[in-house]
């Protein structure tokens, strides 16, 4: 759809087609995070570890599509603007901080070695984070836009039909690949967390060593 | 903004966004299937540990006088 159905934009040309890959990117990734937060939440308040393990995943492939979009912004600034960095636009910097902050997660994890309070204060971090996420996209609203367009404003970045119809079937499409590699690490997870405690019990509760340090939660 | 890159400039530009988005998933799955394998395998080697200790159980069971 993206090359045979999309037209050509006016202005951009060839390479607004970065478009359809980089902002469901940056989308899908910005509700990753949240949905990390809300994890927390939900793992703090019940105590049940899966929803820490739920929190990790999904922060964990938020931050690799949050590299994904920060790479094809970036061939994209540099084919239209020339740069492949600017400082000075909000949208840019604001979502570099998030992603800055994020990279903090997993040395977060792995700097505690207690488990439980390791599970504790990710949530925490999570929570924290996946509010300053819609409150960094409002301020970031609010500021006075540089160059960066805007593609679901209500005043401008209006798109005709056809472009629209093939911008949501991408976000649709990336998240839905959230969606799959989410569950796809969880089980992975969850099937070491079991073969685990299924060599444990082979070898006699006695024989059980501890599992080596990691920023992953053990359940 | 400047004016419209031409098709022949700009394509390489979109080829390569699209080939890191691809690189990302691409090393992503692998990593994942090679966990995947490796939890494979070492259910492998509990479920030849389960069975031996089936056999010895039998051989433990034959071997005590009636």
């Amino acid at each position: 759809m993206v090359f045979f159905y999309a037209p050509n934009e006016a202005d951009q040309g060839f390479v607004q087609k970065i478009f359809y890959l980089h902002v469901p990117l940056a989308i899908v990734a910005l509700f990753g995070f949240v949905a990390g937060g809300v994890y927390g939440i939900r793992f703090l308040r019940s105590g049940d570890r899966t929803y820490d393990l739920r929190s990790y995943v999904a922060i964990h492939i938020s931050l690799i599509l949050a590299v994904g979009a920060l790479i094809t912004g970036s061939i994209w600034a540099k084919a239209s603007w020339g740069s492949w960095w600017v400082w000075d636009e909000p949208t840019l910097v604001s979502f570099l901080i998030v992603f800055l902050l994020y990279a903090c997660y997993q040395p977060l994890r792995f700097s505690i070695e207690d488990p439980e309070r390791q599970a504790r204060y990710a949530a925490v971090f999570a929570i924290v984070g996946g509010a300053f996420v819609p409150l960094n996209f409002m301020a970031v609203r609010a500021a006075e836009s540089l160059v960066h367009p805007r593609v679901l404003s209500t005043t401008g970045g209006a798109m005709p039909g056809s472009m629209r119809v093939t911008f949501l079937v991408c976000l649709a499409g990336m998240a839905l690949l959230f969606v799959t590699l989410n569950k796809y690490e969880l089980t992975s997870k969850q099937a070491t967390f079991a073969l685990r405690a299924l060599k444990r019990r082979l070898a006699g509760d006695d024989d059980w060593v501890p599992i080596r340090r990691s920023a992953a939660p053990q359940l | 903004m400047g004016p419209a890159l031409p098709l022949d400039d700009a394509g390489p530009y979109v080829a390569a966004a699209y080939l890191v988005f691809l690189a990302l998933v691409v090393i992503y799955v692998a990593i994942m299937a090679a966990k995947l394998s490796r939890i494979s395998r070492e259910i492998g080697e509990l479920a030849e540990l389960a069975a031996r200790r089936d056999e010895e159980r039998e051989a433990q069971r034959e071997t005590v006088p009636r």
